[in-house]
């Protein structure tokens, strides 16, 4: 029985789930309505794999658990994951060759909570290698396209994930989140993403690339889905994770409708200089003003070490990657080179032949600031730095409740328009690395359009812990306008 | 937080901070032969001297952050220790994963008899 008024593809996590409940559609229904959507939209490049077979066994067992009245809360929604989670039963690459057709023996944390809980895994979705990228050009299996215009990127590294929930190739996907990986993509793309604070989601089983930056999370299309998904995908894995949060799980969705009369909206001055384009400046300043309208209050406030969360995350994160990388050996998993002459011959070629450029670049990085002579001055320097950010943050949250700005300095650029040049990429994240370094939860909701009428994103940061809050005001924004509805054309 | 009071007493010491720094030499291409050697990556010619050029820009970037005034300063590891005092978990020293050797092999590119293989490596 089909929706009358509604596509299935259209409806939220939350309407789905509840019409899979009631009985009104099967999960194997809603499955192969989306299994055939990402067939016909395959061109977007979204995904990397679909297992059908595996996808449909799993509706089927949903749908005996809905008739047997032992279902979830996600019961028979479809999810697609990105492949820097590992899962049994689909290729887990990373975005690297080095893993090509990799199976892995275990479900990551994140991926068995939403299982639990009763999703279905449409397939895995693409992303930059190892996590690292900003605009899903540094993937082995080729760039994921914009689905609002198709010559521009989604952004990254989580980029498959936001194409196909902009696509409504998935009414959800899970992300990682490092230096912005969920957050500018979701801007890019037009939906709605949270990285919750550092600790809060498992990191069993995400591929490692920076472990004290890198964080799950969720994008989907309205912040409400974000906060169903998000109670079910955070929560303590204290054997399995050294720095999981061993807090109680948490209800995301219990304060959304709260009122916001009098919430006080830090707006840092460094997010609004000369680095920001106009039309991104004229969306987020409108979203501010829409902000004032609902009865929060504006607050100047400052993070003046902004501009220098670039080179300390980028310090920071490659040493983190040199060694996290250093399991890619050609031994235990993944490519090993064809012909070497000894074990350090097979070692070097295994690892050229394996990795892309940009993993190159961050592992020699990493390597030349963790070496001797060095250290002190890059790497303890950069964590010196990363302190006094975090800091920064404290201190303006004496004077306000969330911060906003813009997510990104530009709307989503034209795949390759960055050409070879990686420190474009870098600079361009200069938004989101703040909150990272901080491990403060941040998200990105669709807020207007900008040039060629690509989305625009606000970038919404709150304190440790205050997920609830984050959602519930960017609930309370999307009640009052319809940016997260929107879907690009020919979709 | 060790640090709160430092930082906020000079909010403006930032970005461009005019400090003498000794000038950071440039990598050479003996230094980017090093580093690959270190990091176990073969590289080609013509890679190396690519990665040398763009490690140079990059680290152009870099120098402002090495200006920065941070006597004092405790290096902030772990984003959570903002939040509470992070120590070193450990699990109760009892096996809690089933035997599952045949599955965690299932990926390796040689295996004999249950056995990883890897290049001679004693005569």
């Amino acid at each position: 029985m089909k929706q009358a008024s509604q596509e299935l593809h259209d409806l939220s996590v939350a309407a789905l789930a509840q019409q899979l409940r009631q009985r009104q559609v099967s999960s194997v229904e809603v499955a192969q309505h989306f299994l055939q959507r990402l067939r016909r939209h395959a061109g977007l490049g979204a995904f990397l794999d679909v297992q059908e077979d595996v996808t449909l066994a799993q509706a089927r067992a949903a749908d005996a658990r809905l008739a047997a009245g032992t279902a979830g809360p996600l019961e028979g929604v479809p999810l697609a994951h990105k492949d820097i989670f590992v899962t049994r039963d689909f290729i887990t690459t990373a975005g690297s060759r080095m893993l090509e057709g990799y199976r892995s023996p275990f479900d990551a944390t994140v991926v068995a909570r939403l299982a639990q809980a009763g999703a279905v895994t449409l397939g895995k979705l693409n992303c930059d290698e190892f996590a690292m990228g900003s605009a899903n050009e540094n993937s082995a299996y080729g760039a994921v396209q914009n689905p609002w215009d198709t010559t521009r990127t989604p952004g990254g590294s989580s980029g498959g994930s936001a194409a196909a929930v902009a696509a409504r190739l998935a009414p959800a996907a899970t992300g990682t989140d490092t230096g912005g990986s969920i957050r500018q993509p979701s801007a890019f793309c037009g939906v709605t993403g949270i990285k919750p604070t550092y600790g809060r989601a498992s990191r069993y089983g995400m591929v490692a690339f920076a472990s004290s930056l890198d964080q799950a999370g969720v994008l989907a299309r309205s912040a409400e889905d974000c906060a169903v998904l998000l109670s079910v995908l955070c929560g303590a894995d204290p054997d399995r994770d050294s720095t999981s949060l061993d807090l109680p799980d948490e209800d995301f969705s219990r304060s959304l409708n709260a009122p916001i009369d009098g919430l006080r909206i830090g707006v840092p001055q460094e997010f609004f200089g000369a680095g920001l384009a106009d039309d991104v400046r004229a969306a987020v300043e409108a979203a501010l003003k829409q902000y004032e309208a609902l009865g929060a209050r504006l607050v100047p406030i400052s993070l003046p070490r902004t501009e220098l969360s670039i080179p300390v995350y980028y310090i920071i994160a490659p040493a983190e990657a040199s060694s996290n990388l250093s399991r890619f050996d050609g031994v235990k998993f993944g490519h090993r080179a064809r012909d070497y002459a000894d074990l350090t011959d097979m070692y070097e070629r295994t690892r050229a032949e394996g990795f892309g450029d940009e993993v190159k670049r961050r592992i020699m990085i990493g390597t030349y600031v963790l070496s001797h002579g060095y250290y002190d001055a890059y790497y303890l320097q950069a964590q010196k730095i990363r302190r006094m950010i975090a800091a920064d943050f404290q201190q303006a949250f004496t004077q306000c409740d969330v911060i906003a700005g813009p997510v990104a300095p530009t709307v989503a650029w034209p795949l390759g328009g960055h050409g070879n040049d990686p420190l474009a990429d870098y600079l361009a994240d200069i938004f989101t690395l703040p909150a990272s370094l901080a491990g403060l939860p941040g998200m990105s909701l669709p807020v207007g359009f900008g040039a060629g009428q690509m989305p625009v994103g606000l970038q919404l940061i709150g304190n440790h812990l205050s997920e609830s809050r984050l959602l519930n005001v960017a609930h309370r924004y999307q009640q009052a306008t319809d940016f997260h509805l929107r879907a690009p054309q020919g979709i | 937080m060790a640090c709160a009071a430092d930082c906020a007493a000079e909010p403006n010491s930032l970005v461009l901070h005019p400090v003498s720094i000794e000038p950071t030499m440039s990598l050479t291409a003996s230094d980017i032969d090093r580093l690959a050697r270190l990091a176990r990556l073969g590289l080609a010619p013509d890679e190396r001297s690519r990665l040398q050029t763009q490690l140079n820009d990059f680290f152009g970037i870099v120098e402002q952050m090495r200006a920065v005034p941070t006597e004092g300063i405790t290096p902030m590891a772990h984003p959570t220790d903002l939040l509470r005092e992070v120590a070193l978990r450990l699990r109760d020293d009892v096996a809690s994963e089933p035997n599952q050797r045949e599955a965690n092999q299932r990926s390796a590119p040689a295996v004999e008899a249950g056995l990883f293989l890897v290049p001679k490596v004693i005569e």
